[in-house]
């Protein structure tokens, strides 16, 4: 009997497929979420505070950083709401083939990448 | 929690290097996972020059050209040649098929070629399935019913039950779906895995099977059914276009519907 049995690679040799990357980002974006909840509602606390707490947060988001930040946030929450329709789908069993999945994939993709632009042309107007 | 990384005795490095013969025409190199238990040796990746002008055209058919021409120690499992049996699944050019159903034309550059991913080596190309097999067997993959067959009779179905086990009885086991699943790689103890998802699906879906309560009550486990998260990485890979993430939808939606 020779040494312990190797584990086959898995992630160093499997082609990233579009299937697994969604879900990947789905999961990455639900993190985005719960972290950008916290600077919301650091936001809204603010508020709560007065004038001059609310000033303070505010300058901080309206600062190329701070608005990075709520760049990305809203990236995740357009991205994880509808991929999460894509999901509610799939869970009463509708859009599961594989062609299927391609194409409601690359059609959240495409919403995402629309209503992120609208977004934020609406904001910076 | 998730092993991202190989263990260190799992990781591999470059190998040794085989010539094509003299004189070939048409070569393309295969690279090829290897590992040997009867040595202290780390896995490594060997290259095979192989003249596809004298070999035919399935990566199948070049495995067996390297086995009997260049290297007889190179191991792989393999039947039927006609993917019917199952037996050569691994990962080729970094996705799960059956090799004998794999056209070497349709890989570009090097022809990479590892076992089913995330799974315990027993030499080369030949991975240890004991635990997917276990795992089979314990969703009872037999029918179950309350009374015998009429006499001389076969149990009948309506064509509409018939066609609900098309796309089901068609798997050959060979298992490029579970190991197509990260989350069966993180979970192979607990998880299920969507090859023997679709095959309790596969009784579950049965008019003749009287058990299927009990079927559904052994599935309902946060662990064995709810580990998928409906990547469909196991329907992507599938050598026979088969939907296993499609079959385990169809259960959770029977659980929550019963």
């Amino acid at each position: 009997m020779g040494r312990q049995r190797p584990l086959s690679p898995h992630l160093q040799v499997y082609r990233p497929q579009m299937t697994s990357v969604m879900s990947i980002m789905h999961r990455a974006a639900g993190i985005v979420l719960t972290t950008g909840t916290l600077v919301m509602t650091a936001w809204l606390v603010s508020l709560a505070m007065g004038a001059e707490r609310y000033g303070i947060v505010a300058a901080a988001l309206a600062h190329p950083l701070g608005q990075f930040v709520l760049f990305g946030y809203s990236v995740a929450l357009i991205y994880h709401a509808l991929n999460g329709i894509r999901h509610l789908g799939w869970d009463i069993g509708i859009g599961l083939t594989i062609p299927e999945v391609y194409r409601n994939g690359q059609l959240v993709l495409v919403l995402t990448a629309v209503l992120t632009v609208v977004l934020w042309t609406v904001v910076w107007m | 929690m998730a092993e991202f990384t190989l263990p260190a005795h799992s990781k591999f490095t470059a190998g040794h290097s085989y010539k094509a013969s003299e004189g070939a025409s048409d070569v393309r190199v295969f690279q090829i996972y290897r590992w040997s238990p009867d040595d202290d040796e780390n896995p490594r990746l060997d290259s095979f020059e192989v003249d596809l002008d004298d070999c035919g055209p399935m990566v199948l058919d070049a495995l067996i050209k390297i086995k009997s021409e260049q290297d007889s120690t190179l191991t792989f499992r393999r039947s039927c040649r006609e993917g019917i049996c199952g037996s050569c699944s691994m990962n080729i050019d970094g996705t799960n098929t059956l090799a004998c159903l794999k056209s070497i034309k349709d890989v570009e550059g090097d022809v990479k070629i590892f076992p089913l991913p995330h799974m315990p080596v027993v030499k080369d190309l030949v991975p240890d399935l004991s635990n997917a097999y276990r795992q089979l067997a314990a969703i009872e993959p037999w029918l179950k019913a309350d009374e015998d067959a009429p006499e001389g009779e076969e149990r009948r179905q309506s064509p509409e039950q018939r066609e609900q086990l098309d796309g089901l009885w068609e798997c050959v086991l060979c298992f490029s779906c579970s190991t197509a699943c990260p989350s069966y790689w993180w979970n192979s103890e607990e998880y299920l895995g969507p090859a023997v998802l679709l095959q309790a699906y596969r009784w579950v879906a049965d008019s003749r099977d009287d058990k299927t309560d009990e079927r559904l009550d052994a599935l309902d486990d946060s662990f064995a059914l709810y580990r998928c998260h409906t990547i469909m990485n196991c329907a992507k890979t599938c050598p026979k276009g088969l939907n296993p993430g499609k079959a385990i939808a169809s259960i959770k939606s029977e659980i929550a519907s019963r």
